[in-house]
């Protein structure tokens, strides 16, 4: 059971006034565990739509997604907030940080849907602070923070729970190319030291170039499926088992 | 849920000035309700203590009929006498106990002192029917009412203010220059549910009262008792029949006179507090109701303001009943705040109102939580809309959303 993710045939079709448009065009894709997947594309070619599928904030029109072996592409909405409570992690473009909220508070979130916050899941995001060059924040706001430190709670806040799978949506799109590395090799490491398997949506190539696998999308088909390149992407040392 | 209300309490910390606001229409709602129960106590507890004081089976007749008195001008006031009132006494088997009244306001000097009160003439009865014990002295008797009797009985306000600390009993005090004896003090009876003192009065025989400082011959009102409070009805029957007997009046004609029980008077006090008690009434309801649509309107901005806080936190796991207790969560916290604030207000209005407009208003448990379970209700109830919506709020829109 390594395949922790299964689409059949997956079709998702739009429908605008009587025009129906079809995002995903059909299709099918196998990713194993500790994987590092790199989706890329034009926009239109579907990869966010892609993205929302695996990341089970939409279903699909047709075709089957299993997670984990779990058929969850006929789940109920509140089925579906539990997965990704339990078995995702997402990262975004724009951080998606909750403003005025502190950053211990914005690495919780996902636990206080889930469950009492005790002193093992604070030690533990300590931890997770401390292996992601966060600590001595826990008190400071995002707007008090740098972009590559916005993004790097966000990141935070998506292994907080331990996830299955982490989802990043551009996550460099809003960084400069120093900071866009920086936050690349910290993926890189959890990819790499915690065996979680990434899948990474972009459209910048060197981007791409630190996941394993390519996956290109043209009109909602795969248009191809290769390793990348440069599959021996740099791995800083590790630093710490979370 | 403990954290869902961390986050609705750091939302309402976060817009002081708009929560607040928000809150003052529920403010002034659960004010008026507390105002408005505790009038409708404060009117209950005024009447139990009329009827205490002066009796339910007390009935008073006043030569006038109530219904054209204006119409009738002072007519009407030489018609009833006391020989009205002893045939009530003899007559009318429902009666026990009755006392001719007439009733003057004068000086009563006492030495260099002087003190302007009622002076009101009465019968041996009067104290029995009033119920009103003696300090010192003796009452009035029916060899003082035959004989004119120049005596007096104080009440305890004017012997606080003629006599100071001394003991007025055969002491003298002049009225017109006709000196009176003091035969007794009635003991302290306090303020009348209406707020007159009631001490501040100069018993004397009734006769004594008509001829030697009023100079008339008609009675102002008479006092009677009946044998039970059940017996009232009776009683106001033989009266009325006795009286319209004695007056000649023929069927068809209107009463010269009023029968009035202290039930039937308890009864309308009963009835302008309650009055006024649906009055404020529709305050509460109108100011909660514009309260309630305040909580939904702010409700409203805020889910939008904070689609993509919705979107965050659906991406991370929340389910929509998350979303929709913590936006219910919020108004319900914002409009209890309400309620507590108001609460305080309306403690503070019914205080004002009573000191002020000598109404009388009763604080009670009761109405404070009444005021709190709605102010609760008015949030759950505005709140459950906007928190709705922002539940079926679309995750992936939720985040698009700037």
């Amino acid at each position: 059971m390594n395949d922790i993710i299964v689409l059949a045939d997956v079709y998702k079709i739009y429908e605008m006034e009587e025009v129906k448009v079809a995002a995903l065009n059909g299709i099918s894709l196998t990713m194993k565990k500790g994987e590092f997947v790199a989706i890329m594309g034009a926009s239109g070619s579907g990869k966010s739509t892609l993205m929302h599928i695996l990341g089970c904030l939409d279903s699909p029109t047709r075709g089957k997604y299993y997670l984990e072996g779990v058929e969850v592409s006929r789940f109920s909405k509140n089925e579906l907030a539990e997965i990704r409570n339990k078995k995702l992690g997402f990262v975004f473009q724009s951080f998606n940080l909750l403003s005025r909220t502190t950053v211990v508070e914005n690495i919780e979130l996902p636990l206080i849907y889930s469950k009492r916050i005790s002193k093992n899941d604070l030690e533990r995001i300590y931890q997770i602070m401390r292996t992601l060059g966060l600590e001595g924040l826990q008190k400071h706001y995002p707007n008090q923070l740098s972009g590559g430190q916005q993004q790097r709670v966000a990141i935070a806040r998506a292994v907080v729970n331990n996830p299955t799978l982490l989802l990043a949506d551009e996550p460099t799109g809003n960084l400069d190319s120093a900071t866009s590395k920086d936050v690349m090799s910290v993926l890189t490491d959890l990819n790499h030291n915690l065996g979680i398997t990434i899948v990474l949506v972009t459209h910048e190539t060197d981007i791409a170039q630190y996941a394993r696998r390519v996956i290109v999308l043209k009109d909602g088909k795969v248009l191809s499926d290769t390793p990348s390149q440069a599959s021996s992407a740099p791995v800083s040392q590790a630093q710490a088992s979370l | 849920m403990s954290a869902l209300l961390k986050i609705a309490l750091r939302a309402i910390m976060r817009n002081k000035l708009r929560s607040s606001l928000t809150i003052l229409g529920i403010v002034i709602g659960v004010g008026a309700v507390i105002v408005m129960v505790s009038i409708g106590q404060g009117a209950k507890a005024f009447v139990e203590k009329q009827l205490e004081s002066l009796g339910t089976n007390v009935l008073i007749i006043i030569p006038v009929s109530i219904t054209h008195a204006a119409s009738r001008g002072t007519t009407g006031t030489i018609t009833l006498t006391a020989e009205d009132a002893v045939a009530m006494g003899k007559e009318c088997s429902a009666v026990n106990y009755v006392s001719p009244g007439v009733r003057t306001t004068t000086q009563v000097v006492y030495g260099n002192m002087n003190w302007t009160t009622g002076v009101s003439g009465a019968g041996q009865d009067y104290q029995i029917i009033r119920n009103w014990p003696l300090e010192a002295g003796r009452f009035i008797t029916q060899q003082d009412v035959n004989i004119m009797a120049k005596v007096c009985v104080l009440g305890q306000t004017v012997v606080t203010n003629l006599f100071g600390t001394l003991d007025p009993v055969d002491k003298w005090v002049r009225v017109h220059n006709v000196p009176f004896r003091v035969i007794g003090v009635l003991s302290a009876k306090g303020q009348s549910p209406t707020g007159q003192d009631q001490d501040d009065m100069v018993l004397m025989p009734y006769t004594t009262v008509q001829r030697k400082i009023m100079g008339v011959t008609y009675i102002g009102y008479v006092l009677a008792s009946t044998t039970t409070a059940e017996t009232r009805f009776e009683a106001i029957d033989q009266i009325t029949s006795l009286l319209r007997q004695r007056h000649r009046l023929k069927p068809g004609e209107e009463n010269d006179f009023t029968v009035i029980s202290q039930v039937e008077f308890a009864s309308t006090v009963l009835e302008t507090s309650r009055t006024m008690a649906i009055l404020l009434g529709s305050i509460a309801l109108v100011s909660l109701f514009v309260g309630g649509i305040g909580i939904m309107n702010i409700m409203l901005v805020s889910t939008t303001e904070r689609t993509r806080e919705i979107g965050i936190r659906m991406a991370v796991g929340a389910k929509g009943k998350d979303i929709l207790f913590q936006f219910l969560i919020e108004s319900t916290v914002l409009s209890s705040l309400g309620g507590v604030i108001g609460i305080m207000f309306g403690i503070f209005m019914s205080k004002l109102v009573s000191y002020y407009g000598g109404w009388p208003s009763l604080l009670s448990p009761l109405s404070i939580a009444v005021a709190f379970l709605f102010s609760n209700m008015v949030g759950i109830f505005f709140g459950y809309y906007p928190a709705r919506k922002a539940s079926g709020l679309n995750p992936i829109e939720a985040l698009r959303y700037e």
